[in-house]
C-alpha cells in the first residue's frame, strides 16, 4: 500500500503545471532565478490553490473561484486599445504595465528626476537580491505562483534625501483574457519623501487574471503615501500583494480602493524594521451584483515602538460579498506597540454579505492594541432627516455612502489622491444598478 | 394652508392617529399640546411623509393638493418643513454640503436656477449671524458635537434658508435652556410671515410664551379634542392633561 497522501489537483491547477512546463525555459532571467522559479513553483503545487481550510484565505475560496486558467501573458507587446483614465484630473507620473510588460512608449516619466525607473526584466537577468526578499517566509501559494511564472513589472528607486513631488503611477493595464503575473520593486532611500499610485484596469467582461506582487522598503525616516485603486474588469481576477518593509522613524500611508473585478484580494504585509515608525492602512471598497473582494492585512510590530492605525470600510449592494482579515502581531520585543484596527461594513442589500476577522497575536505585555468592527445598514432615521429637506434618496443615499467612505479615504492624508478617489466613490451610487457584474 | 380631514394613521398595525381635524389657515400659527402618547410626534412625521406610517383614511390638503401620497423629498420641495426634535447627527457631511445639497434639491425639484456658491454663502451668512450660529459650526459634520441648543439653532436656520410655506416645529423647547429657548423662538418669530403657517407641537405651555400662537389645539388618543385661544395653553399649565387622559388610555 502506498502510504503517500495522493494530491487531488484541480483543473486550474493542472493547466498551471502544464503552463509552467512549457514556460520554464523561455520565462527572462538569470540561471538563479531559473532556479527560483523552479523553487517556488514546486512550493505552490506543495500548497495548491488557497480553499477554505487555507486559515489566510478562508472566505475567497481559489479552488472552487478558479475553475479554469486563461492561457499565460506572452510578453509580446500587446496592443492596448484606448482604456478610460481611472483618475482624471490627477497630475502624475505614469509607468505603464501591459500584461506584464512595461512599456516606456505609454508611459510619462516626467517631473520625477532622481528616481531610477527599471524594466523587471533588468533585475531578473541580474539576479536582483530584492527579488523574493520581502515575500521570503509568506509561503502563500498565489504569491509562489507570481515567482514562479513573473513575466515583468517595474522597479522604482526613490535615492536617499529626494523629495518628488509629483505623484508616481504605476498603471497596470490588461489588454484581453490572459493572466498575468507582475512584480515590481520598490526602494525609497532614507530621508526621501514620495507619492505611489498602483492602479489597476482592463477590460470589461474579459474573463482575465492578474497576479501582481510587490516587493518595497522604506528607509529610515522617509515619507511614503501609497494609494493603490483595484478597478479591474467586471469579469476579472484580481490577485495583489504588497510586502513592505518600514524603517526608524518612517511614515507609512497606505490606501487600498476596490471597485472592480469580479474576484479580488488584495494583501498587505507590513513589517516594521525599526523603531518609532508609524504606519496608517486605509482601505475602502464597494460592491455589487456578485462582486467578492477581500482586502486581507498583516502588520508585524517586530520592534518596539511601532504605531499603526488601522481603518477599513466597505459598501455592500446586491449579492456581493466583502471580505476583511486584519491581523497585528506584536513579537515579544516590541513594547510600546500602539495598534488600532477598525472595520465597518455598510449593507445596502439584504442579500449582501461582510465577513470580518481581526486577529491580534501580541507577545509582548507593555502594549496597546485595540480592535473594533461594525456591520449595518443605512440609518432609516439619518435618511428622513435628508429626505425631509428635500434631498432626492438617490442623492441622500451617495451623501451617506460617500461621507462614509471619506473617512478611509481622507485617512491617508493627500488631498489630491483623496479628492480623485472620493470622486470615484461619489460615481459608483450614481451608476447603481446599471453595471452589476 | 394645510386641511387635514379624518386623518388616520398606523405603525406597524397599530392606529395612532385615529381622525384628525384640523385647519391652519395661511399665516396662521397654530400650537398642538397633548399629552405623552397623544400622536403629536406621528402627526409630524405623517406631514412630512416619513416611511413605515400607514395612512388608512383621511386627507391631508397642503395648498390646495393632497399630499398624502407624495414623498418626503417632494413635500419638502413643496414647502412642508419640519423641525426635529431630536435633529440626526452625520458625521462625514460638512453642515455647508447639507444645506447647499437641501437648498439647490428644492429648487431643482421647483424648476429654479441652482444657487450659485457666493449667493448661497451670503444666504447662510444672513440667517446664521441672526441666529448665533458660529462661523466654526458651520464648518463641522452636521449637528456632530452641537449642543442640544446649538442643534435646534441650526433647525431654524435650514428653516430660514428653505423658507417653507409650512413649518412644524416638533417639541422644540425640548432640551432648551431659558437663554437657549429665547435665541431659538426670537428665530422662529422672525420667519412668521402672511405667506407661512405654523404648527408648534409641544408637551409644555412655556414655548407659547415665546412664540405665540393664534390657536391651540388639544391632542388626546390621536385626535383633536378641543380647540381654543393662546389662553387654552395657561389653561392647561394650570390643570394638566388629566381631563383628556381618560381618551389617551
Amino acid at each position: 500500500m502506498n502510504a503517500e497522501p495522493r494530491i487531488l489537483r484541480t483543473q486550474a491547477e493542472e493547466t498551471l503545471a502544464l503552463e509552467f512546463a512549457a514556460a520554464r525555459t523561455q520565462l527572462p532571467g538569470s540561471p538563479a532565478i531559473a532556479a527560483a522559479r523552479e523553487s517556488a513553483f514546486a512550493t505552490f503545487q506543495k500548497l495548491g490553490l488557497p480553499h477554505r481550510r487555507t486559515e489566510a484565505w478562508r472566505y475567497t475560496d481559489l479552488r472552487a473561484l478558479l475553475r479554469t486558467m486563461p492561457p499565460l501573458a506572452v510578453g509580446a507587446t500587446a496592443e492596448v486599445s484606448s482604456l478610460a483614465d481611472p483618475l482624471p484630473g490627477l497630475d502624475r507620473a505614469r509607468l505603464v504595465v501591459v500584461d506584464g510588460i512595461f512599456r516606456p512608449d505609454l508611459s510619462d516619466l516626467n517631473g520625477i528626476d532622481g528616481v531610477t525607473v527599471r524594466p523587471l526584466v533588468d533585475l531578473l537577468q541580474a539576479s536582483d537580491a530584492r527579488i523574493g526578499q520581502q515575500i521570503a517566509t509568506l509561503n502563500d501559494a498565489v504569491v509562489s505562483l507570481n515567482s514562479a511564472l513573473m513575466i515583468g513589472g517595474v522597479s522604482i528607486e526613490v535615492p536617499a534625501g529626494a523629495r518628488i513631488e509629483r505623484a508616481i503611477e504605476i498603471a497596470h493595464v490588461t489588454s484581453s483574457a490572459v493572466a498575468s503575473h507582475v512584480r515590481n520593486i520598490v526602494t525609497v532611500g532614507a530621508d526621501a519623501s514620495v507619492r505611489l499610485l498602483e492602479t489597476h484596469v482592463g477590460p470589461a467582461g474579459s474573463a482575465y487574471q492578474a497576479n501582481i506582487v510587490t516587493e518595497a522598503t522604506v528607509g529610515d525616516r522617509a515619507k511614503v503615501i501609497w494609494a493603490k485603486l483595484q478597478s479591474e474588469g467586471n469579469a476579472a481576477v484580481h490577485l495583489g500583494t504588497l510586502a513592505v518593509t518600514i524603517g526608524t522613524e518612517t511614515q507609512f500611508d497606505h490606501l487600498t480602493l476596490m471597485i472592480g473585478a469580479t474576484v479580488s484580494r488584495a494583501q498587505t504585509f507590513v513589517t516594521y524594521s525599526g523603531e518609532n515608525a508609524r504606519a496608517g492602512l486605509f482601505g475602502a471598497t464597494m460592491l455589487r451584483g456578485k462582486q467578492h473582494a477581500d482586502i486581507a492585512l498583516s502588520v508585524d510590530h517586530a520592534v518596539p515602538n511601532g504605531a499603526s492605525r488601522e481603518l477599513f470600510k466597505a459598501v455592500m449592494d446586491g449579492r456581493s460579498e466583502g471580505v476583511f482579515q486584519g491581523r497585528i502581531i506584536v513579537r515579544p520585543d516590541a513594547q510600546k506597540t500602539d495598534g488600532r484596527m477598525m472595520t465597518q461594513g455598510l449593507l445596502l442589500s439584504e442579500d449582501a454579505s461582510f465577513f470580518v476577522k481581526p486577529e491580534l497575536e501580541i507577545f509582548a505585555d507593555d502594549v496597546q492594541c485595540a480592535h473594533g468592527a461594525t456591520s449595518g445598514e443605512i440609518d432609516d432615521d439619518i435618511l428622513f432627516y435628508l429626505l425631509s429637506r428635500g434631498i432626492p434618496r438617490p442623492e441622500a443615499e451617495t451623501l451617506l455612502v460617500t461621507a462614509f467612505l471619506a473617512e478611509a479615504i481622507e485617512g491617508l492624508g493627500d488631498e489630491a489622491i483623496g479628492d480623485a478617489f472620493e470622486e470615484i466613490s461619489r460615481n459608483w451610487l450614481a451608476t447603481r444598478g446599471q453595471e452589476a457584474a | 394652508m394645510l386641511e387635514i380631514k379624518n386623518l388616520h394613521a398606523s405603525i406597524d398595525g397599530k392606529e395612532i392617529l385615529r381622525g384628525v381635524d384640523l385647519v391652519v389657515p395661511t399665516g396662521e400659527v397654530h400650537a398642538i399640546m397633548g399629552p405623552n402618547g397623544s400622536g403629536k410626534s406621528t402627526l409630524s412625521y405623517v406631514l412630512s411623509g416619513r416611511d413605515g406610517y400607514d395612512v388608512t383614511e383621511g386627507e391631508i390638503i397642503f395648498d390646495g393638493s393632497d399630499i398624502v401620497e407624495m414623498p418626503a423629498e417632494e413635500r419638502a420641495a413643496a414647502g412642508v418643513f419640519l423641525a426635529f426634535q431630536y435633529p440626526l447627527e452625520i458625521p462625514g457631511v460638512a453642515t455647508m454640503t447639507f444645506l447647499k445639497a437641501a437648498l439647490n434639491a428644492q429648487r431643482k425639484a421647483r424648476g429654479e436656477a441652482e444657487l450659485t456658491t457666493p449667493d448661497f454663502i451670503r444666504r447662510v451668512k444672513v440667517a446664521s449671524e441672526k441666529l448665533n450660529v458660529s462661523q466654526e459650526m458651520l464648518r463641522r459634520p452636521l449637528n456632530v458635537g452641537f449642543s442640544g441648543g446649538e442643534k435646534k439653532r441650526n433647525e431654524i436656520l435650514q428653516m430660514a434658508l428653505l423658507e417653507p410655506k409650512l413649518a412644524i416645529l416638533d417639541e422644540t423647547d425640548s432640551g432648551l435652556d431659558i437663554d437657549a429657548l429665547r435665541v431659538v423662538s426670537e428665530g422662529v418669530n422672525s420667519l412668521r410671515s402672511p405667506e407661512r403657517s405654523m404648527l408648534v407641537i409641544t408637551h409644555y405651555q412655556r414655548l407659547l410664551d415665546h412664540i405665540v400662537p393664534d390657536k391651540v389645539h388639544v391632542m388626546s388618543a390621536g385626535r383633536i379634542v378641543r380647540t381654543g385661544g393662546p389662553e387654552l395653553a395657561l389653561e392647561l399649565e394650570a390643570k394638566g392633561y388629566a381631563d383628556y387622559a381618560g381618551e389617551a388610555a
